[in-house]
C-alpha cells in the first residue's frame, strides 16, 4: 500500500475541499471495498478523506411515501432501523444478508453506492425500488445512477449524503450468495411499488445492474412465482467465475427472481 | 491410575485457554528483539522461467533497506532437503531434485522464493521489493497431472522425465490379478481428490538471530516440530551443529500439516541473520500464505474392486496419481505412498490388495501433508468404491460393508499393516443407532414434500496413528527416527514440570499431558505444567502430526513417570526404612504395604533435592526422560454417516445431520477430544462440499483468496453427534490411539455418498468433490439431459 494523506473533515465543506485538495484524493467510508484494492496496490489515492467526521450522513427518515437513509449508514444499521423495517422490510433483510457482520459493522450503504460492485447487493434495491441518490449537488435517479461496473454517474469530487427509497407496495430480494465471499452471484430484488413491477438483477452481469423487462411484464400480468419460472434470461454478457459459470448465473437469476416474488407473499 | 477429579476421563477446562481467551498468547509475531530488521520475501508472479538476471541495485538504495540477497549469494548453502526417500517399483530410488531456498536460475511456480529483502521497517522492506527487476523468461508451465504427463510437456527438472518423481507399489500385484480373475462382480470407479489450501489461522512468521559473541542462532518460527526443523537446517542447509542452533516454535495457531515442513523461509531468514548480525523477521501476508504454505491432497485414481457372487470382496486394484507441486516437501514423498497405499484394507477382509502410486512434480506449490495425509485420500476411494459396490450388485450399504469386516485380531493385511485390535461391528451399531439409520425412509419423503432431495450416506473406515516403528520406517525410507521424549522433572516442593517433544498447535497437549501426570502422581492437576516447542529446553523430539502426540508423546511421558515413581519408592522406602519391595505408591502417597506408614510426593521430593537423609549410592534430584519408540501404529476406527438436502433447483447441499461413532482408544480429556472431532469433521466437510484449490493452465493461483476459496463457516454445518466406543490399543500402556484427524478421514466419504444417494431417483450416480452447487446442479442438468 502507498503512503497517503488522511483527512479527518468535520463538515461537508470541508471533505469537498480536501476532496478537491489533492490530486488522486478519495473518499473513505467504512473502507471494506476501497482498503483492499490500495492493499493490492490496486488504488493508490495520495489522500483519503474520511466522511466518519462528517454531520448529518447517519440519519433514517421516515419521509411518509419514502425512507431516507444517510451516506454513512452501515448495512447494520439499516438491517436494525425500525423505520426501515416498518417501512420497507425487503430493504432491512436485503441489507442483513450483506457479507458477514464485520461487513455489515463497516461498510455504509453510499460507499456500496458509490463503488457499484457487479456483486454488491445495494444496486439491486435502488433500482428495483426506484431509489434517488442524493449528493452534495443534486438528485440522480437510480436508473441513471449506476452505469456498469464499477461506474456510477457521480463527479470525481461529488460526495453521496443519502439515498431516498420509494416505500413499495410489496418487494422482496432473493440472493445467492458466493459461498467465499458472500457477495452475490445472483440477487434479485423485486418491487411492485408505484412505478409498477420492478425486477433488478445484481450479481451477474459483467454490467452490473440490469431489469428484466420480461419479467416485469409477466408480473405485471399475474403477480406469482410461476409467471417468472419459466422465463430464461441470457447467458450472454453474464459473469463467469470458479464459483459459478455463465450459464448457471442465468438459471440462477430465474430461480432467485421466483423466489424473491414468493417472498413478496 | 486412580480418577481424580481432573485426571484421566475428565473434560478439565483447558490451561492453555486462560492464555489464549485473555489475548496473552505469545505467537512468533509477537516476539521482538532489540535491533531486528524486517524481511520482505519477493515471490515468482510466474510459475516457470528462467530468470535471465537480477536488478537489485535499485531496491538497495531504497530508504531504510540494508541488505537484498538473491539465490546467487546463498549459492555455497544448502539445498532444503526431504524427509523420505521412496524407490519405485523397479528399484530405484526417486528423482530428487535440488531445490534452492533462493531460487536459483529459475523459478518453478508462483510463489517461489526470489530474493529477500531487509529494511528497517516491514513497509520499507515491501516497498523496496517492488523495486527489485527480475528477468524471467517464461516458460510453459505444468500445472496439473494431467499437463505434467501428457507428451511433450514442459519440464519441472530436466533430470525428472515425464516429470515423473517416482513410480512406487504396494501389496502382491500376482494376488490381485487372480483374484479379479476369479471374481463374479468387478465395480469400479474414477476418482479424485481435490486439492486443498491448508489456511491455518495464523500465517507462518519466523525471527531469527545471530549473536557474534557466542556464535548461537536462534530461529523463533511457526513449526510443529521444532527440532526437525533443527535437524533439517542445522544438518543439511546451513551446515551448523545442535548445541548453535536453538529452534523455538512459541504458540502456534494451527497448523494442520503446513507446519511441519522445513521451509525455505526459516533458512533464509536464519542464514541472513548471520550475515547481518542482526534479527531478521518476517510475517507472511494471508495473500503470500494461499501460495507458498503446502497444499495437500491432489491424487487422480482408478480402483476396481472384485468380488464374489455374494458380495465377499476379493481383491482390490489401486492406480493412481498425485501431485507433489514443484519441489519436495518435507513429507511429501511419504504422504502419498505410506501413508495412503497400506490403508487400502480398510475394515475389510480383503485378501489380495495392490496399489500403485506415481508422483508428479509440476509447476505448483510444493504439496505435503494437510489434516490426514494420505489416509482422507486412502478412505475416500475406498468407501465410494464399496457404496459403488453395494448399488451396482443390489446389496444393501450396511450389510456389505458389515459383510467383510475384520473380527479377528491381531490381523494382518496384505499390505503391510498389522492391526491390533478393534471392534468394527460396535462402532457401525453405534452409528445407525444414533443417526436413525431406519428412519431415514421418512425423512426423506418429509423433504421431498418440500421439494428437496435428501439423502444419507456412510463411511466405515480405519486410520492408522503414531507411524512407527522408527526401525521399520527407516527401511522403508525415512530418513529420521518416529520416537519421541518426555521428561518430568518433580520439583523440591513437589510441582512438576513436563517436557515433550511433541508440539501443541491447538490440540491441547499442555491440558491432556498435565492430567496424565497429574493422575499418575497424584498431585494437583494445577501444579503440573507442560513445556514444549524449545529445543533449549526440551531433550528431543519429533513434533506433532499424523495423530502421533498423545499415543507416542504420551507414552513417552507415561514411562518416564513411571522412573519418577520407581526412584521415589527407593527413597521412600529409605525414609521408612523398609524394603524397596514393600512400598506401594498410589495417590500420591508411598505405603509401605499393610501399614499406614508413608511419605508423600512432596516429602520424597523434598528429599531428593535435599538428601540429608537419604539412601546411598542413589543420585539426588527427581527427575527422569523417557524416549519410546512404538511397536506399530495405532488403529482408530469408526463409522460417519452424513445426512444432507439438496435444493434441485440451485444445486445447494445442506448437511443436516452427522453422526460419528468413532473408537479412538482411552480417552484422556473427552472435550478435548470432542474438539478435535468436531474440527476434523468440519474440516472434512469443508473438502466435500466447499474447498478446492484450482490453477489456470499457466500456473496463475486462481483460488489465492477468500474471495474464491471457500473455508466451511459454522453455519455450514449442523450440530454433530459424537458417540465412542473404546477398545484399548493394545501396545501402549495407556491404551491411547489418536483423535486429531479422524474427521477429516472418515466424513468426506460419507458426504458425498449422501450427495449421490440424494441425486439418484433424479439419475446422478457420480459426484466429485467439492460438490459445490454449480457443480450439483450441473450433474443435475447432465442426468436429465
Ligand atoms: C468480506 C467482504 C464481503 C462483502 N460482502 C458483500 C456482500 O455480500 N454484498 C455487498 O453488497 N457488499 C459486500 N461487501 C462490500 C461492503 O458492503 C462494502 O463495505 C461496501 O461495498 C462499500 O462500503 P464502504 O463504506 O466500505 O466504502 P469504502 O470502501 O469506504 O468506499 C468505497 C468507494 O466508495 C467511495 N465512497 C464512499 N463513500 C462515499 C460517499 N458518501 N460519496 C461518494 N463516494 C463514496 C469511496 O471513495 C470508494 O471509492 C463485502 C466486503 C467484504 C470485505
Amino acid at each position: 500500500m502507498n503512503d497517503f494523506t488522511y483527512h479527518a473533515p468535520t463538515s461537508l465543506d470541508d471533505a469537498l475541499a480536501a476532496l478537491r485538495g489533492g490530486d488522486g484524493a478519495k473518499l473513505i467510508a467504512g473502507g471494506h471495498s476501497l482498503l483492499p484494492v490500495m492493499k493490492l496496490n490496486l488504488a493508490a489515492p495520495t489522500d483519503l478523506v474520511s466522511l466518519a467526521g462528517v454531520p448529518g450522513l447517519g440519519d433514517i427518515t421516515d419521509g411518509g411515501d419514502s425512507v431516507t437513509v444517510g451516506a454513512m449508514c452501515t448495512h447494520a444499521d439499516v438491517a436494525g432501523s425500525d423505520v426501515v423495517r416498518a417501512r420497507i422490510p425487503a430493504l432491512a433483510a436485503m441489507a442483513d444478508g450483506i457479507g458477514d457482520a464485520q461487513v455489515r459493522n463497516a461498510g455504509t450503504i453510499g460507499g456500496s453506492v458509490a463503488h457499484n460492485d457487479p456483486a454488491a447487493d445495494y444496486p439491486a434495491a435502488c433500482v428495483a425500488l426506484g431509489a434517488t441518490v442524493v449528493t452534495d449537488r443534486r438528485e440522480i435517479h437510480a436508473d441513471d445512477f449506476f452505469q456498469g461496473m464499477f461506474a456510477t454517474a457521480l463527479a470525481d469530487d461529488e460526495v453521496i449524503t443519502a439515498v431516498r427509497f420509494p416505500v413499495a407496495a410489496r418487494a422482496a430480494y432473493a440472493k445467492f450468495a458466493n459461498p467465499a465471499s458472500k457477495y452475490a452471484v445472483a440477487g434479485v430484488m423485486v418491487a411492485d411499488g408505484a412505478a409498477g413491477v420492478r425486477v433488478a438483477v445484481t450479481g451477474a452481469s459483467g454490467d452490473g445492474v440490469f431489469r428484466v423487462a420480461e419479467m416485469e411484464a409477466a408480473l405485471g400480468a399475474s403477480f406469482s412465482g410461476e409467471a417468472v419460472a419459466g422465463i430464461a434470461v441470457s447467458s450472454d454478457g453474464m459473469l463467469s467465475d470458479t464459483a459459478a459459470g455463465a450459464d448457471y448465473r442465468a438459471h440462477l437469476v430465474t430461480v432467485m427472481a421466483k423466489r424473491a416474488v414468493e417472498a413478496c407473499g | 491410575m486412580s480418577a481424580n477429579g481432573s485426571g484421566i476421563g475428565a473434560s478439565v477446562k483447558r490451561k492453555e485457554d486462560n492464555r489464549f481467551l485473555t489475548g496473552r498468547g505469545r505467537y512468533t509475531d509477537d516476539i521482538n528483539l532489540p535491533g531486528q530488521l524486517y524481511g520482505h520475501i519477493l515471490r515468482s508472479p510466474v510459475a516457470h522461467a528462467n530468470i535471465g538476471g537480477i536488478d537489485t541495485s535499485a531496491a538497495e538504495a531504497a530508504p531504510g533497506v540494508h541488505a537484498v540477497f538473491t539465490g546467487k549469494d546463498m549459492e555455497g548453502v544448502g539445498g532444503i532437503p526431504t524427509g523420505w526417500l521412496i524407490h519405485s517399483k523397479d528399484g530405484s530410488p526417486m528423482v530428487e531434485p535440488a531445490h534452492p531456498a533462493l531460487a536459483l536460475g529459475k523459478v518453478r511456480y508462483v510463489g517461489d522464493c526470489v530474493a529477500i529483502v531487509v529494511a528497517e521497517s516491514r513497509e520499507q522492506a515491501k516497498e523496496a521489493a517492488n523495486l527489485v527487476e527480475v528477468d524471467y523468461q517464461e516458460l510453459p508451465a505444468v500445472a496439473s497431472i494431467e499437463a505434467a504427463e501428457a507428451e511433450g510437456a514442459a519440464a519441472v527438472f530436466d533430470e525428472a522425465s515425464n516429470n515423473v518423481c517416482y513410480d512406487w507399489e504396494v501389496g502382491d500385484r500376482a494376488a490381485t490379478d487372480a483374484a479379479f480373475d476369479e471374481a463374479t462382480h468387478v465395480v469400479s470407479i474414477d476418482v479424485v481428490n481435490n486439492r486443498l489450501i491448508p489456511n491455518a489461522i495464523e500465517p507462518r512468521a519466523a525471527i531469527a538471530n545471530y549473536d557474534p559473541a557466542t556464535g548461537d542462532y536462534t530461529l523463533y518460527t511457526t513449526s510443529q516440530n521444532p527440532h526437525l526443523v533443527r535437524l533439517l537446517l542445522g544438518a543439511f542447509v546451513l551446515g551448523l551443529p545442535e548445541h548453535k542452533l536453538r529452534i523455538v516454535a512459541p504458540d502456534v495457531g494451527g497448523g494442520f500439516g503446513s507446519k511441519i515442513p522445513h521451509y525455505a523461509e526459516e533458512a533464509i531468514l536464519t542464514w541472513t541473520a548471520g550475515q547481518l548480525g542482526r534479527p531478521v523477521k518476517w510475517t507472511c501476508e494471508r495473500i503470500d500464505a494461499f501460495k507458498s504454505d503446502t497444499h495437500g491432497r491432489d491424487h487422480i485414481s482408478t480402483a476396481r474392486l472384485a468380488l464374489d457372487a455374494d458380495g465377499t470382496f476379493l481383491g482390490l486394484h489401486v492406480s493412481t496419481k498425485a501431485n507433489l507441486g514443484a519441489y519436495l516437501s518435507t513429507f511429501a514423498t511419504c504422504v502419498p505412498t505410506y501413508l495412503y497405499g497400506i490403508l487400502f484394507a480398510g475394515p475389510y477382509t480383503t485378501p489380495a490388495v495392490y496399489c500403485e502410486v506415481k508422483s508428479f512434480f509440476t509447476n505448483t506449490v510444493p504439496v505435503d501433508a494437510l489434516r490426514g495425509a494420505g489416509r482422507p485420500e486412502a478412505t475416500y476411494l475406498l468407501e465410494r468404491l464399496v457404496e459403488k459396490a453395494a448399488v451396482e450388485l443390489g446389496m444393501d450399504r450396511v450389510e456389505i460393508r458389515r459383510k467383510n469386516f475384520i473380527r479377528e485380531f491381531p490381523y494382518q493385511t496384505p499390505v503391510a499393516l498389522q492391526y491390533d485390535l478393534g471392534d468394527y461391528d460396535a462402532t457401525l451399531d453405534l452409528a445407525l443407532e444414533a443417526s436413525d439409520w431406519a428412519g431415514f425412509e421418512a425423512r426423506r419423503a418429509e423433504s421431498a414434500a418440500r421439494g428437496k432431495c435428501r439423502g444419507i450416506g456412510i463411511s466405515t473406515f480405519i486410520e492408522a496413528c503414531g507411524i512407527a516403528p522408527s526401525a521399520v520406517v527407516g527401511s522403508l525410507g525415512a530418513r529420521a527416527g518416529l520416537y519421541e521424549s518426555g521428561s518430568v522433572r518433580v520439583h523440591p516442593t513437589g510441582s512438576v514440570s513436563v517436557f515433550t517433544g511433541t508440539h501443541s498447535h491447538g490440540q491441547g497437549h499442555e491440558t491432556t499431558f498435565a492430567q496424565i501426570v497429574s493422575d499418575m502422581l497424584g498431585v494437583d492437576f494445577d501444579a503440573v505444567d507442560v513445556v514444549h516447542g524449545d529445543s533449549a529446553k526440551i531433550p528431543f523430539g519429533m513434533g506433532t502430526y499424523g495423530s502421533r502426540s498423545l499415543a507416542v508423546g504420551g507414552t513417552a511421558i507415561y514411562l518416564a513417570v513411571e522412573k519418577v515413581i520407581e526412584k521415589g519408592k527407593k527413597i521412600a522406602a529409605h525414609l521408612l526404612e523398609a524394603a524397596v519391595e514393600d512400598i506401594e505408591f498410589e495417590n500420591g502417597s508411598f505405603t509401605v504395604a499393610g501399614t499406614d506408614r508413608s511419605k508423600s510426593i512432596g516429602e520424597v521430593a523434598l528429599t531428593a533435592y535435599v538428601p540429608h537423609n537419604y539412601p546411598e549410592g542413589l543420585e539426588p534430584g527427581l527427575e527422569e526422560t523417557a524416549f519410546y519408540d512404538p511397536l506399530n501404529f495405532t488403529f482408530p476406527a469408526g463409522t460417519h454417516i452424513a445426512e444432507v438436502e439438496v435444493d434441485p433447483e440451485t444445486g445447494e447441499v445442506d448437511v443436516v445431520a452427522v453422526t460419528g461413532a468413532d473408537d479412538v482408544g482411552r480417552v484422556i480429556n473427552p472435550m478435548i477430544v470432542a474438539g478435535q472431532l468436531h474440527g476434523g469433521l468440519a474440516h472434512g466437510i469443508g473438502q466435500a462440499l466447499l474447498e478446492e484449490c484450482l490453477y489456470q493452465e499457466d500456473g496463475q493461483l486462481q483460488t489465492g483468496s477468500y474471495l474464491d476459496y471457500t473455508m466451511p463457516r459454522a453455519a455450514d454445518l449442523p450440530s454433530f453427534s459424537i458417540n465412542h466406543n473404546t477398545t484399548l490399543c493394545t501396545h501402549n500402556p495407556l491404551g491411547v490411539k489418536g483423535v486429531g484427524e479422524v474427521g477429516s478421514i472418515g466424513v468426506p466419504p460419507a458426504v458425498i455418498n449422501a450427495v449421490i444417494d440424494a441425486l439418484r431417483p433424479l439419475g446422478v450416480n457420480d459426484m466429485a468433490m467439492p460438490a459445490t452447487s454449480q457443480r450439483v446442479w450441473q450433474a443435475i442438468q447432465q442426468a436429465q439431459g
